[in-house]
């Protein structure tokens, strides 16, 4: 026992003090902060006002466009010829040139500034309900303000009634966002480390220690402690990332707010206004109400433990696959049958929010291959029943006990034997030979 | 006494006997020269006693004792195909490879640096093994394997990778942690070393122990009567005189003086022989040429070729 932890404290050190891994940690957040910050910069970019002047041949949109903070319309009575000719010595942003649209549904925006997506969805939407009432107002013959009475705005909010009658509101947005999250960041790690351990096997073995070590300690607590040693270094990592991340956006905000939060908001108000945003009237309100109906505990319990449980089931076997390998030029026949079902899981990942309580998301979220990916996403949509979760979460127990007992088996064996071309058949004959 | 004492060891892989029915007494205090060709199993059997592998049959007494896992600490193993991390400073990885024997780190520090004094190596400290040529390396992990003063050492090619005034160091080492109470198993193929240093030999070939015992009283097993004689006078005079019982195998002249190589058909002494020749001619040197352990070596290994080549292209047909 206290040579595995010797061991453990090896791999770990050796790891965290390398310059890789502090500039990584160090870059991560940034990165991450950046990932963060980039799309308020660029909606503080995009809110300079547009100025647009609107050439109207067919008169039917005097006075329709809303003008609004970042949007000005303005109506102006010349040639399209005249208006272009003066763009570059006018206060235009650009042109909206409408004609003749029953006919020809095209409208043109002359610009000397590129508006943005948003700004286009506003103005087709616009043309279109200008269009569309001002037909209803001729057929029906009625006022402009009897139009405006029978105009609906709907918005559906759905709501989960839990076996005691509790009521709760749910965001699948956020639900999604959380899921496909806490999936990538699992499937990452499992990536990033596992082949770490991988890579230490392929080390020790080519280097020949491993003869040196393996007469002190147990194969067995050789390839565990690697395997340990290296979980601790990407939690170390997860966590050092976590906390930067947070130093690092803190004070970011301090300075770009509070005109970047409120600016941000704005976007979304034109989003929303644009039909775009699912999230509906306010949108952060939205996100925290959401954020209180997720299973946050839940969560964060069943992160960990599929984490975990999902690195040290691959971890096994990637072990396996360096023991039984000179070079790491020859692992790729075996790394990918092993590698498949994580990819498996990402990419079946959007049909799983799209019915995260059907027969494929439940079967991938029990099956110990698939599970760590599969009911991460699952999870913040709150359907899964505890059954479900525990037998998920014990077979993913069985299956790592199961890939550490194959993993040490072909370990054992692997890493004494060189310059030997390695097929399944004979890591199965491995799997029966006595100690 | 002995330390180690093999007993009836039966090991095999998928479809080969590495180990047939070995068993081995190793005195205490004594160097064991463990020898054969490649292939013969040497390996396996140190794997065995290193309790890297197990045996399929057979026992193995540590002191009297059922070979287990509390005697780890007492074995010091240096592979032949040997490496350490080529990343990690060499008094780190020695100090991390001291307390894996179970070493405490504050004792391992202290020994490692009067091995580091003694070798006159102490500014290689600090430095990655990298950076240090193939001898270099070789020489801390002789190092490592002797730090923590185990009652049985298992040197596998200890000189390869050294040059000849290292080898000497190392072979000085060798003996002094003899004489000091260590007992060790010296496995090579430079037969020269074997005479040099060993007590006691076995050779293994094709997983079985073909010839045991002091390298002494091998070496007079194996002679062959051979002796080379240097005299002036006549031939003619020495081969009648040689007449009976005698072959001559070789004869050569330099500057007057006759070199024979004879050969007794019986056992017989410089003594006899001299008493036969004296008269008839004047000698100058009389030596009898005993084989060399490379002889042995090559003549044991070959005797059971034939058999064992028929052996192996039946394995051959299995792996098919």
């Amino acid at each position: 026992m206290n040579k595995i932890i010797l061991i453990i404290k090896r791999e770990y050190l050796t790891r965290v003090k390398k310059t890789s891994f502090i500039v990584m940690t160090l870059i991560g957040p940034l990165l991450m902060a950046g990932l963060m910050l980039v799309p308020i910069w660029l909606a503080t970019k995009d809110i300079d006002i547009q100025r647009i002047e609107v050439i109207d041949e067919t008169g039917y949109f005097i006075n329709q466009f809303e003008n609004s903070s970042e949007l000005q319309f303005r109506h102006e009575f010349v040639s399209i010829d005249v208006a272009k000719a003066r763009l570059y010595d006018d206060v235009y942003t650009s042109i909206l040139h409408i004609k003749d649209v029953k006919n020809n549904p095209e409208v043109k925006l002359y610009y000397k500034k590129q508006p943005g997506f948003a700004t286009l969805i506003k103005i087709e939407r616009t043309i279109e309900k200008v269009i569309r009432n001002t037909e209803i107002q001729h057929k029906f013959n009625i006022t402009k303000e009897q139009l405006a009475e029978i105009q609906p705005s709907i918005k559906v909010k759905p709501i989960s009634i839990d076996i005691e009658g509790e009521e709760e509101s749910k965001n699948v947005a956020v639900s999604s966002a959380i899921g496909y999250a806490g999936a990538i960041v699992i499937y990452f790690f499992i990536f990033m480390y596992g082949v770490q351990i991988m890579r230490g096997v392929i080390e020790e073995k080519t280097s020949r220690i491993v003869e040196i070590i393996i007469s002190s300690v147990k194969p067995f607590q050789l390839m565990m402690g690697k395997i340990i040693g290296i979980a601790l270094v990407g939690l170390t990592q997860f966590l050092l990332w976590g906390i930067l991340t947070w130093v690092i956006s803190a004070i970011l905000m301090s300075i770009f707010s509070p005109d970047a939060l409120s600016s941000m908001s704005q976007t979304q108000d034109v989003m929303k206004e644009a039909n775009l945003s699912e999230l509906g009237e306010h949108p952060f309100q939205l996100v925290i109400d959401s954020l209180k109906t997720i299973p946050v505990f839940q969560i964060l319990i069943s992160f960990i433990f599929y984490f975990l449980g999902g690195y040290l089931l691959y971890g096994a076997l990637l072990a396996a696959v360096g023991s039984a390998v000179d070079s790491e030029a020859d692992t790729q026949q075996f790394m990918l049958p092993i590698t498949m079902p994580l990819i498996f899981g990402i990419v079946v990942a959007s049909t799983v929010v799209q019915d995260p309580d059907g027969a494929l998301a439940f079967w991938l979220s029990i099956i110990p291959f698939t599970s760590p990916i599969i009911m991460m996403i699952r999870i913040p949509f709150g359907g899964v029943e505890t059954w479900e979760l525990l037998l998920s979460m014990g077979l993913l127990i069985f299956g790592f006990l199961g890939t550490t007992w194959v993993a040490a088996k072909i370990y054992r064996t692997g890493i004494l034997m060189y310059g030997k071309k390695v097929t399944y058949k004979e890591l199965a004959k491995w799997l029966f030979y006595k100690g | 006494m002995d330390l180690l004492h093999i007993k009836r060891v039966y090991k095999s892989y998928a479809n080969h006997h590495a180990l047939h029915n070995i068993s081995l007494h190793i005195k205490k205090q004594s160097i064991f020269g463990l020898l054969g060709p490649n292939g013969a199993g040497k390996t396996t059997l140190i794997r065995i006693i290193n309790q890297i592998t197990g045996p399929d049959k057979g026992e193995i007494f540590f002191e009297n004792e059922k070979l287990s896992q509390k005697h780890i600490a007492q074995i010091g193993y240096l592979p032949e195909e040997r490496g350490l991390y080529k990343k990690m400073k060499v008094g780190e990885q020695a100090l991390y490879l001291a307390q894996l024997k179970g070493m405490d780190k504050g004792e391992a520090k202290y020994k490692l640096k009067q091995w580091f004094q003694k070798f006159e190596i102490d500014e290689w400290w600090d430095k990655k093994i990298e950076e240090l040529s193939k001898g270099m390396a070789q020489k801390i992990q002789f190092i490592i394997t002797v730090l923590h003063e185990p009652k049985l050492l298992i040197l596998d090619e200890p000189f390869s990778g050294f040059d000849p005034i290292n080898t000497n160091l190392i072979k000085r080492e060798i003996l002094e942690l003899r004489d000091r109470g260590s007992t060790i198993i010296f496995s090579t193929h430079n037969m020269e070393s074997v005479e040099e240093i060993c007590d006691d030999i076995a050779l293994i070939n094709k997983s079985k122990k073909i010839l045991e015992g002091k390298v002494s009283e091998i070496k007079e097993a194996y002679k062959s009567n051979v002796f080379e004689i240097i005299f002036t006078g006549n031939m003619i005079a020495f081969s009648t005189a040689l007449w009976t019982g005698f072959e001559i195998l070789e004869s050569k002249e330099d500057n007057g003086r006759m070199k024979v190589t004879i050969k007794s058909a019986k056992p017989s002494d410089v003594n006899e022989l001299i008493k036969t020749i004296v008269n008839d001619v004047q000698i100058l040197s009389v030596n009898e040429i005993t084989p060399s352990m490379n002889d042995i070596f090559i003549q044991k290994v070959q005797e059971v070729m034939p058999e064992s080549i028929e052996e192996e292209e039946k394995e051959g047909a299995l792996d098919e």
